[in-house]
């Protein structure tokens, strides 16, 4: 077995118009801007993303915002530094937001990669962004019905691969990225690093890699909020 | 409705931030919302040592590092960039809310743009202009064992933050249990505000009048008092 993919381009080949794309990172922390960018590259169309934010400046999620491929957001917090390219399709509605609640959004992905189709949390209950969802009474306390959350394909920036996709992350770059992988159909990793089976010690593998499809090396990736700072633009 | 008050006497941000901080005991595992809530951490106790969290996936984060320093994989909520301290780890998102919500954390500390009688809190957004933005604030109103708000008694315009009913959307309902603001501590229990302690500038009536909801007594009241800062 060796899931290992030389070009990032090949990683990404199967991407098509019209489909949902789980990306990791929180902030610039665990962003696979390379994968993005690859993606960008095939100028798709009305894709779905889900990533705890919704871009900044004109890079990464940004630049795919910006080059129209993003029909649907869904994400917690549709803010940044720079958040013009959301802002500004939004406004002019031209693109559509889901706003969860980070935790629960978390909870959603983590119940899709887990096969459970729906569980009950305190969170929003009482407030708007529960209207219209079912809420049931446990030990005396409201709870919202919420809904698992899978995507046909997942991006996510890790530290070492290797070639049958057991992945390390580096600090709090891992975020959503160990939940994105199970519940994506199809797992996509850019790694900072490949080494052989066995080159990480199976008490550190943090996701297995079972969840993990691909695996593509960036030796020395490229980190969100540096190209942020110096003002880059991919397009 | 604007209110004014005789005199000026309030507490500063920092003081009420350091207000806050002497309840924190030691060894509280605690989540300071971004922003204000973030000035707690410089007030901890000598000897009392709480270890935070963030929501992004670290307990146990410190100081931010040196200008130049910063490791942008290494970040709080509020994507500023944080140091560790010894005995810190890392974790996915479904594990830190499930730090959240399932009632492991002792404190959080938030902010608000309202909170209610009933401890219903309202900190998200204040119309449905722009763009909606929620991040982890409907999740950590719930889950912290307690959880307090830091704020000015009054908005900028005069008018009471601690309020019957919240005007606002709501981001957690019944869910706060203590508030701190620039002139009084006042806990929230069984739907009513219980005035804990106030500026000893301020008579009962004066506060009565800066307050959108009946003040309680339940025990003495103490002055709310804070070394300048």
């Amino acid at each position: 077995m060796d899931k290992t993919v030389e070009a990032l381009a090949d990683a990404v080949s199967d991407i098509g118009d019209g489909a949902s794309v789980m990306i990791g990172g929180f902030g610039g922390a665990g962003a696979p801007i390379e994968l993005i960018h690859a993606l960008i590259d095939k100028r798709l169309k009305n894709l779905t993303v889900i990533n705890n934010n919704a871009g900044n400046g004109s890079i990464g999620i940004a630049a795919m915002i910006d080059a129209g491929m993003v029909a649907r957001m869904i994400c917690s917090f549709p803010r940044s530094s720079d958040p013009r390219a959301f802002t500004e399709r939004y406004l002019a509605g031209k693109i559509e937001l889901e706003l969860v609640p980070q935790g629960t959004l978390a909870e959603r992905i983590r119940a899709g990669g887990a096969g459970i189709p729906a569980f009950y949390t305190p969170t929003t209950y009482g407030t708007e962004l529960a209207e219209g969802k079912p809420v049931a009474e446990f030990e005396g306390r409201h709870y919202v019905q919420e809904r698992w959350l899978k995507a046909d394909f997942a991006l996510v920036k890790a530290q070492l691969g290797d070639t049958q996709g057991n992945l390390t992350y580096n600090q709090a770059a891992r975020n959503f990225s160990p939940l994105m992988c199970m519940a994506a159909a199809t797992t996509i990793a850019q790694v900072s690093r490949i080494v052989p089976p066995g080159g990480i010690d199976p008490e550190n593998v943090i996701t297995p890699g079972i969840f993990v499809d691909r695996v593509v090396e960036v030796a020395d990736p490229q980190q969100e909020e540096d190209l942020i700072r110096a003002g880059a633009v991919y397009a | 409705m604007t209110l004014a008050l005789s005199h000026n006497a309030k507490l500063s941000n920092a003081q009420i931030a350091w207000r806050a901080a002497q309840d924190i005991a030691d060894g509280a595992y605690v989540n300071l919302g971004i922003g204000f809530p973030e000035m707690v951490a410089s007030y901890q106790l000598p000897g009392r040592e709480a270890i935070f969290h963030t929501e992004n996936g670290i307990l146990n984060f410190g100081e931010p590092p040196a200008p130049g320093e910063e490791d942008w994989d290494l970040i709080n909520a509020g994507k500023k960039a944080v140091t560790l301290k010894p005995g810190a780890s890392f974790f996915h998102h479904a594990d830190s809310f499930a730090m959240v919500r399932g009632g492991h954390l002792d404190v959080a500390i938030l902010g608000a743009y309202q909170v209610s009688q009933n401890g219903d809190l309202a900190n998200w957004r204040v119309g449905k202009k722009g763009v909606p933005a929620v991040g982890g604030a409907m999740d950590l109103a719930h889950g912290a064992k307690q959880v307090f708000v830091i704020t000015e008694h009054l908005t900028k315009t005069g008018e009471p933050k601690l309020v019957e009913r919240c005007s606002f959307p709501l981001t957690g309902v019944a869910c706060v249990t203590r508030v701190y603001t620039s002139h009084a501590v006042i806990d929230i229990a069984a739907g009513r505000f219980v005035l804990r302690e106030k500026l000893p500038e301020l008579s009962l009536d004066e506060l009565q009048k800066i307050t959108g909801a009946p003040l309680h007594l339940d025990g003495p009241v103490t002055d709310l008092v804070a070394p300048e800062l």
